[in-house]
């Protein structure tokens, strides 16, 4: 044991690769696990029971045949009707239109999505109110001017009091806010617009954003006018219960086909996503492990080559201890200990290290990650394992030497 | 008397691609308990090789090695370990202690290696240490002692687990003409407390203080004589 702080550095040198396999299997476990974690949240704020079917753009050149001079597409009231009329597992299905207004307070002019829709939303995406309440059955049917804020807008427009009670103005008409969302992260398909954060969004009764601002929508790109009908941007439908999604999904998507000639629509089904994203944390495990391992073998092979090393320039040492009544296994052990205890304390070194790279990717990064209890046990398993297998051959070596031999040794 | 150790008819030949070499051609001695031997010949006479046997780090081409009556054919390899640490004591001419330990530890090396070591090991270490007068080293490393201080830890280290027989290795080769008369001395002091010491030397001064002097010649013994002491 003594030799090994007598070549200090040399040890250190040695235990490196063993610190760096060790670290990064952690760090990267704990990365891969936040990230997995994050995604299926996202996942699952989609709502696990929920197929959602939203409106698409078609491309450019499957519309440029078309002589119209508005450009027609998406989901329509009757989509609508068929999906909720014609398959029994769906509970409830809630329209979403997205509608591209300025929103102002004051002077304040910021442009999240509007979304009006109707007061089931809430229960169907799971959103939480975090003041107020969120729009009723009585909104939808007097059509009334109120809205809820999502939280960022909310917290942009009145930073100091409460937004309940105030007046906004969602394009010319002025609007009460009758509440406020709690936030959610974002989700992967909604690119978040320019300036703002996907979670700020203001929601209005579907009838009256109907009836200020209709089905079509009007957008001035680099001078030239596009103007596009759309008749609804998502339809939320909720299934009853989750092994009847996939059914739901396969039913919508071709009852949907049927009525599409284009593919101006999506299908959304979030448990698949969620069964995408176990697949990728699986082929991420996947080659987590071979990276890992492979910086482990190498880090193993430098312990095995240092300690070879050693077991030659004590050749005369083991001779002196065979001849002092050592027996072979005692010699065996001896160098086994010494291997363990370098790649234990690289290992232990490299436990350190691989749960302080997650908290630094945390705090440079923003990305969540999360160290499992097992990651450490497995760590140090390994690197009690390294040096066992990597020590076997070199003590192996060391204890068959011929003791005449290795006490003639200069 | 029963013998310490008795060699008959050992022969130990090693083969150097087509050609034998004959160390030690069919040799017969026994060395009683409580005698002091030396074993002289000029360089190749097989005087290594009669001492790793007799060491039991080396086994006999033919013939038979006896320790205490046991022949050493039956033993296998940890029986031979273990009766090199607990019967036989080596001490030799480069002192080879153990760089890394102190004095102590290094007089406490052997203790380890036993199937079951003295409680009271350290004592002995320590008394060994002082009979050896290294009372004062007992915590420095080998590199911070004399050749003769060296030797001395290697003498009480030969010593810790009160072997019958000392195995000594041209012991004063690299030691000066006081510092061998010294270290003589000690082994004539434990040989007098009942050690059978055998002492392999090529210099007749050393040689000549033994009570019985084996010369060996080409592998064969030359003579069995009488030393001074």
């Amino acid at each position: 044991m003594g030799s090994l702080l007598l070549h200090k550095l040399r040890s250190l040198l040695t235990t490196l690769g063993v610190l760096f396999g060790v670290s990064s299997v952690i760090a990267m476990l704990a990365i891969g696990e936040g990230a997995s974690e994050e995604a299926q949240e996202q996942i699952r704020l989609l709502g696990s029971q929920n197929v959602i079917f939203r409106s698409v753009k078609p491309s450019e050149d499957a519309v440029s045949n078309q002589s119209t001079w508005s450009n027609n597409y998406g989901l329509t009231w009757k989509d609508f009707e068929a999906v909720r009329d014609t398959f029994p597992w769906v509970t409830r299905v809630v329209p979403v239109r997205v509608l591209m207004q300025d929103v102002r307070s004051g002077s304040n002019l910021i442009h999240p999505r509007v979304l009006a829709t109707t007061s089931e939303y809430l229960e169907v995406t799971g959103r939480l109110v975090y003041q107020g309440r969120f729009l009723g059955v009585e909104d939808q049917r007097r059509i009334a001017n109120v809205c809820v804020l999502g939280y960022e807008v909310a917290r942009s427009f009145f930073p100091i009091r409460s937004a309940i009670g105030e007046k906004i103005k969602i394009g010319p008409e002025y609007f009460e806010v009758v509440g406020v969302l709690l936030p959610r992260v974002p989700i992967g398909n909604d690119v978040p617009l320019p300036g703002v954060g996907i979670t700020s969004e203001v929601l209005i009764p579907l009838s009256t954003g109907r009836r200020w601002f209709g089905d079509m929508q009007v957008k001035i790109r680099s001078g030239s006018r596009d103007i596009e009908v759309v008749e609804l941007h998502e339809v939320i439908a909720a299934v009853d219960l989750p092994q009847h999604v996939p059914l739901a999904a396969a039913a919508g998507r071709e009852l949907l086909a049927r009525r599409h000639r284009q593919a101006d629509y999506e299908v959304v089904v979030p448990l698949e996503l969620l069964a995408r994203a176990e697949e990728t944390k699986r082929i991420f495990n996947i080659v987590l492990g071979c990276i890992a391992g492979i910086s482990l073998l190498v880090g193993g092979i430098g312990i095995m080559n240092v300690m070879l090393a050693t077991v030659t320039e004590r050749t005369r040492e083991i001779g002196i201890r065979r001849a002092l009544g050592a027996k072979k296994k005692h010699i065996m052990m001896q160098f086994l200990v010494e291997t363990v205890v370098l790649s234990v304390g690289g290992g232990l070194v490299g436990i350190g290290v691989g749960i302080a790279i997650p908290s630094a990717v945390e705090y440079w990064a923003d990305m969540r990650t999360i160290v499992t209890i097992d990651a450490p046990i497995l760590a140090f398993g390994i690197s009690v394992s390294i040096g066992l297998i990597f020590g076997l051959y070199p003590a192996w070596q060391a204890a068959n030497m011929d003791p005449v031999e290795a006490l003639r040794h200069e | 008397m029963e013998p310490v150790a008795e060699l008959q008819d050992v022969s130990r030949v090693y083969r150097m691609g087509n050609t034998e070499v004959r160390a030690l051609d069919e040799i017969s001695v026994a060395f009683g308990l409580g005698d002091f031997w030396s074993v002289m010949g000029s360089s190749g006479s097989g005087k290594s090789t009669l001492l790793n046997l007799l060491g039991c780090i080396d086994r006999p081409t033919s013939g038979a090695y006896l320790v205490g009556g046991r022949d050493t054919k039956e033993l296998d390899d940890d029986n031979l370990s273990q009766l090199r640490g607990a019967d036989i004591g080596f001490i030799f001419q480069s002192f080879n202690l153990i760089p890394q330990l102190d004095v102590l530890e290094n007089i406490m090396v052997p203790l380890f290696y036993q199937e079951s070591p003295p409680l009271d090991g350290e004592d002995r270490a320590r008394s060994l240490a002082e009979r050896v007068g290294l009372a004062d080293r007992m915590n420095h490393r080998p590199g911070e002692l004399s050749g003769g201080q060296q030797q001395r830890v290697a003498i009480a280290r030969s010593l810790i687990n009160d072997p019958s027989l000392l195995l000594a290795d041209e012991a004063t080769g690299n030691l000066d003409t006081q510092t061998s008369r010294e270290i003589l001395d000690l082994f004539r002091e434990f040989n007098e407390e009942g050690k059978t010491i055998l002492l392999v030397t090529h210099e007749e001064e050393i040689g000549r203080q033994a009570h019985h002097v084996l010369r060996l010649k080409d592998g064969k013994i030359d003579e069995i004589g009488q030393g001074a002491g």
